[in-house]
């Protein structure tokens, strides 16, 4: 398609470096460098690093350095430009191995002979090709199972803050996730950006006891690796999954944290380039950068495959307005939050449930899918769930005795209800049925005349009748 | 009349281009050895500086750069209804069936397909003057909707030739008008500029409303035909879902459904949902009545800028056929980051949060090509274009440029609150920040339509609603027991106004569309149990009592009583009524339920 172009343009080299900032470079006298060309820089050390052209004059390139620009000095280093866009080769054999954020093996294992090149930035799927997603995963965790169930295809990230539980959860839904009905469990591709040693090491470890590890594409990007790396992790993990996906049939569930760490990045190089910032600093395309991302996510008529997204984000201050989680639920299908007050009562996992939504479990749920009662029943719970927290407020400030006793009720079910329905172990894998089957067990706490959001037919089906136990 | 120029310079979906002298501002590029499409939106002397719709990887400086002399146009005809496509119109069933799942750039494909032939039945005859807008002829363009063949803007004359009945393709001359000079050659296919209003004869006030089946819109914040509305909201508070409700079930003609900057699976919702589903006001399906673009959040954000342009332009079309038209944008904050970046990349000088300083003229310019208005045609036809418009304020904080001018627009704001949306209080329009003008408008449809009390029943639950809010802010001091039994009542009936008439769920099979009859029965029911419960709390009957009576569950589920049996459900609802009130006064509990057990 631009062959023409990359023959002129192979192995351009100069040494024209003029200036440095933050994490970009500029190179002048440079002839017709592509927007988008992968250069190479070497550093007078002899040292090579990938970078990006961020934009293209007719005698000045602006390159983004992914290695870091310490050690680029403006008289011997030199830039050659490849006249390639940025490539990566997948190959199913990609399976089982550990690469760091640029997608170089790490793990000392065989070299790796890719069966195609592909483009990392992707292309957008034409939207008529999407097949909506439909199929339910039972994770085995009933907050999510029951009341915003993830469905095969979905981008759905966990809004977690530091010290929470999330890694274990993520962990956890990648051990326990099947669709029903399937035995086949999923690919993993992990990508981690910016975590810490022993937070990536949490993830191969769990992978390789639970023999996840062979299913799984494990890319690490950590602390300690050079930040503007972890610009280009999620776009090269992203499209081995999608030739997993789309390619070969897999079904594919691709974890990616921290995506905060992934912003903070972006925010450094707009930073760098002196660009108008957006709100706290983060450039105004972040919307449509992580829409490059999340969007990535999906299934696609007349193919096997699927990519379902489980992004991890910790949120800075445990403020949900902060731009990160704000433009993320944007653009996401949902999101699950974490809770630090559940966390404190030691509650696992601790899902907020009431700030938290899958927007595609209409879909996946119900008769043949699920079962009849669920739609229902979640409504229910959620407006039970949602007086009694309110009730616990109002509580707090002015004492219980001014309740009436239905009001108590509700104050009791929101309790119950987090100890019996959200809290589960972390090795616990309850079945759709499980789930549906403890929630009227709650709701059957309250009269039938409360309610009102389940049919009086279904009612007659699943509330448990008192003469049964 | 092409000019070539070279690329000078790439940024994002922003290349400058040089040698251009004589390049139009507006005019449509095309860039690169690829040919992607672009606009020229800033000239200095020889450089353009040009808005690419496609991904511009990969393009360098020395690329040539070619003027196209035409504006960026969408192309108008039959075909439109029933397709997809993305925000420059390119049809995304048909670059889907050429070039496979992905959208690869460089590929053009025409908005309409040019190997179709259309049944044309002529209305003009020889020899007839014509001025813009008078109709040639008509094409069954589905199964709903007659497509009126209309003499372009800029066009009067005689009628020279006109085709007789058969079938044409949109690119075939159906007539030939003479004016003074020239000889015009008109076909079913025409072309619009789709930053330019087209033009109507003249702006009327709306008079009708646009019934949506949706509770809280038609009753409390009614929409009318012609009118704009804005609705804002935090991530997942419910705005696509009530864009889509209104997609579905609006008494309008015409639906043009823009996606502008959200997600794929959205637009597969659509597609997957319309086909099947039924327009409750012709029976037919969804489909045939509706015109999807979709630009979605990764596809190029240039092209999300036009988008919203290319639907008005398709949407004001069908209004000069005489069709009311709605047309709902989700999301505009899209469509004006998309503004932002681009201004960005022009080195623009920023305005609040970055904004072009020109945001609020865009916006205003997009909302005033609404209206009801009298059409171009001798005929003197009626035509209207509602919009209503998504915001996705930042942080969910309305105090936001996007938001605030859009405010100054519209006449209709649905604000939707997270708060309301996190207890599944859905749809989360919230009832004490929202507001219609159109109230007044609508009273006189209400009335003529067997619902004459609406103004007066509307006003009263509203006001409870009202009073309960101010309540509520007593209660979370002191609690309620302090307050008065009528106080607590208007507690009760608060709750029951919420949970038998505003929640209205989207998914279920009957609540998902509620009648303006249904709705007007609903109400009715509400007004009458409360007028009675404050007479029995007059007469020494507690709240809770009221709150506890059987009849009260009923109201709650009343909506998921079908809309046809709804009349048969009211009347005994209404006999219950009287009957469970009879009791309470008469001062036997009509009880049913203990709770301490
Ligand atoms: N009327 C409704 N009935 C039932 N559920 C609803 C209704 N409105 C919204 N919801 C629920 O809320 C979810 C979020 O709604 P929606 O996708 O419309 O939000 P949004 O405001 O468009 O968010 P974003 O700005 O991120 O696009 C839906 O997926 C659905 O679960
Ligand atoms: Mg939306």
């Amino acid at each position: 398609m631009s062959s023409d172009r990359k023959q002129q343009g192979r192995g351009r080299e100069y040494r024209s470096v003029t200036r440095v900032t933050g994490p970009l470079i500029a190179v002048s006298g440079v002839e017709g460098a592509a927007y988008g060309e992968v250069v190479e820089v070497t550093v007078p050390s002899g040292e090579r690093r990938t970078g990006r052209v961020l934009e293209s004059r007719e005698d000045t390139a602006i390159v983004q350095v992914f290695g870091g620009t310490e050690a680029v000095d403006t008289v011997r280093t030199s830039v050659r430009f490849t006249g390639e866009t940025m490539k990566i080769g997948v190959t199913e054999a990609l399976l089982g191995r550990i690469l760091d954020g640029t997608g170089e093996p790490i793990d000392g294992g065989p070299l790796l002979i890719p069966d195609a090149m592909r483009d990392i930035s992707g292309n957008p799927i034409n939207p008529s090709a999407r097949d909506f997603p439909r199929d339910s995963i039972e994770t085995g965790i009933s907050a999510i199972d029951g009341m915003n169930t993830l469905v095969r295809g979905q981008k759905l990230p966990i809004f977690s803050g530091s010290g929470l539980p999330h890694a274990r959860l993520a962990a956890q839904i990648a051990r326990q996730a099947r669709v029903r009905g399937e035995a086949e469990s999923f690919s993993v591709v992990f990508a981690a950006m910016g975590i810490t040693y022993e937070e990536a090491d949490f993830f191969i470890r769990n992978f390789r006891e639970t023999g996840a590890l062979e299913q799984a594409v494990v890319f690490v990007n950590r602390a300690d690796d050079p930040v503007i790396e972890r610009l280009i992790t999620p776009q090269v993990a992203l499209t081995v999954a999608e030739y997993l996906a789309f390619d070969l049939g897999y079904h594919v569930l691709v974890i990616l944290t921290d995506m905060t760490n992934y912003c903070e990045a972006l925010r450094e190089v707009a930073a760098a380039r002196e660009e108008v910032p957006g709100r706290r600093g983060y450039p105004g395309y972040m919307y449509t950068d992580l829409a490059g991302i999340y969007e990535r996510a999906g299934r696609i008529k007349g193919r096997e495959g699927s990519i379902t997204q489980i992004p991890i984000l910790t949120i800075p201050n445990d403020d949900i307005t902060h731009p990160v989680p704000d433009l993320t639920g944007y653009i996401t299908e949902g999101q699950i939050v974490f809770s630090r007050d559940l966390h404190r009562k030691g509650i696992y996992p601790p899902i907020d449930l009431l700030p938290s939504l899958s927007r595609l479990m209409q879909g996946g749920i119900g008769e043949g899918r699920t079962r009849e009662d669920h739609a229902a029943v979640k409504d229910q719970l959620y407006a039970a769930y949602a007086r009694g927290r309110r009730l616990r407020n109002l509580v707090a400030v002015v004492g219980e005795e001014s309740l009436g006793d239905i009001d108590r009720l509700y104050l009791v079910f929101a309790d119950r209800f987090e100890r019996e329905f959200l809290r589960q172990a972390e090795n616990e894998r309850r079945s759709f049925e499980e789930t549906l089957d403890a929630a009227w067990r709650l709701l059957s706490m309250l009269p039938e005349s409360e309610l009102v959001r389940i049919e009086p037919s279904l009612i007659e089906r699943y509330y448990p009748r008192r003469t049964e136990g | 009349m092409t000019i070539t120029g070279t690329v000078a310079r790439i940024s994002g979906a922003v290349v400058s281009a040089r040698g251009l002298a004589g390049a139009r501002m507006y005019d449509v590029v095309r860039v690169g050895n690829e040919r992607l499409v672009g606009e020229i939106v800033v000239l200095d002397r020889d450089v353009a500086t040009i808005q690419v719709y496609e991904d511009t990887e990969g393009i360098a400086p020395g690329e040539p750069v070619t003027t196209t002399g035409m504006p960026l146009a969408v192309e108008l005809g039959p075909g439109l209804l029933g397709t997809i496509y993305d925000g420059i119109q390119r049809p995304l069933e048909v670059i889907r069936d050429e070039i496979g799942d992905f959208i690869l750039r460089g590929v053009h494909a025409p908005g309409l397909r040019r190997d179709r032939g259309w049944d044309f039945t002529p209305i003009a005859r020889r020899g007839d003057r014509v001025e813009p807008g008078d109709l040639l002829g008509t094409v069954v363009e589905t199964e709903v909707h007659e497509h009126r063949v209309m003499v372009p803007p800029g066009i009067r004359g005689r009628i020279e030739e006109i085709a007789s009945e058969g079938r044409y393709t949109v690119e075939e001359v159906v007539a030939t008008v003479r004016d003074d000079a020239r000889l015009h050659r008109v076909r079913m296919l025409q072309y619009w500029p789709v930053r330019q209003p087209r033009p109507v004869r003249m702006r009327l006030e709306p008079t009708d409303p646009l019934i949506s089946g949706q509770r809280v819109v038609d009753t409390f914040f009614p929409l009318v035909k012609g009118g704009t509305a804005a609705l804002p909201g935090p991530f997942g508070a419910g705005k696509t879902v009530v864009q889509h409700q209104l997609a579905k079930y609006v008494n309008a003609d015409i639906i043009v459904y823009v996606g502008c900057g959200e997600r794929g699976n959205e637009m597969a919702d659509v597609l997957r949902q319309f086909p099947a589903l039924v327009d409750p006001t012709t029976g037919k399906s969804l489909m045939d009545r509706t015109v999807l673009i979709g630009n979605t959040s990764n596809m190029p954000v240039a092209a999300r800028e036009a988008s919203v342009y290319t639907g008005i332009t398709i949407a004001e079309y069908y209004r000069d056929m005489g069709y009311d038209v709605a047309l709902m944008a989700d999301s505009t904050s899209r469509w004006a980051e998309a503004m932002r970046e681009i201004s960005g990349r022009l080195e623009e000088m920023p305005g609040e949060q970055g904004y072009p300083a020109y945001l609020a003229s865009r916006l205003a310019d997009f909302y005033e090509r609404a209206g009801r208005m009298t059409v171009l045609g001798s005929a003197g036809r009626t035509g209207s274009v509602t919009v209503i418009g998504s915001v996705s304020p930042p942080g969910g904080d309305f105090s936001e440029p996007v938001t605030q001018n859009t405010l100054r627009v519209v006449k209709v704001l649905w604000a939707l609150d997270a708060d309301l949306a996190h207890e599944r209080h859905f749809p989360a329009i919230n009832w004490l920040t929202s507001y219609s003008s159109y109230a007044g408008t609508v009273r006189g449809w209400w009335a003529e339509r067997a619902a004459p009390m609406w103004e007066e029943y509307r006003a009263e639950m509203m006001g409870v609603l009202q009073a309960e809010s101010e309540l509520l802010e007593t209660v979370q001091l002191v609690g309620e027991d302090v307050l008065p039994e009528e106080d607590r009542l208007v507690l009760v009936q608060a709750r029951l106004i919420r949970d038998g008439f505003l929640i209205q769920s989207a998914f279920h099979p009957v609540d998902t569309y509620c009648t303006a009859e249904k709705q007007y029965l609903m109400l009715e029911l509400l007004v009458r149990f409360y007028r009675q419960a404050r007479e029995a709390v007059a007469a020494g009957v507690s709240a809770a009592a009221v709150g506890g009576l059987a009849v009260k569950t009923r109201l709650e589920r009343m909506p998921f009583v079908p809309n046809e049996t709804f009349p048969d459900e009211y009347a005994s609802i209404k006999e219950e009524i009287a009957e469970a009130f009879a009791g309470l006064t008469a001062g036997r509990s009509a009880y049913g339920v203990t709770m301490r057990g």
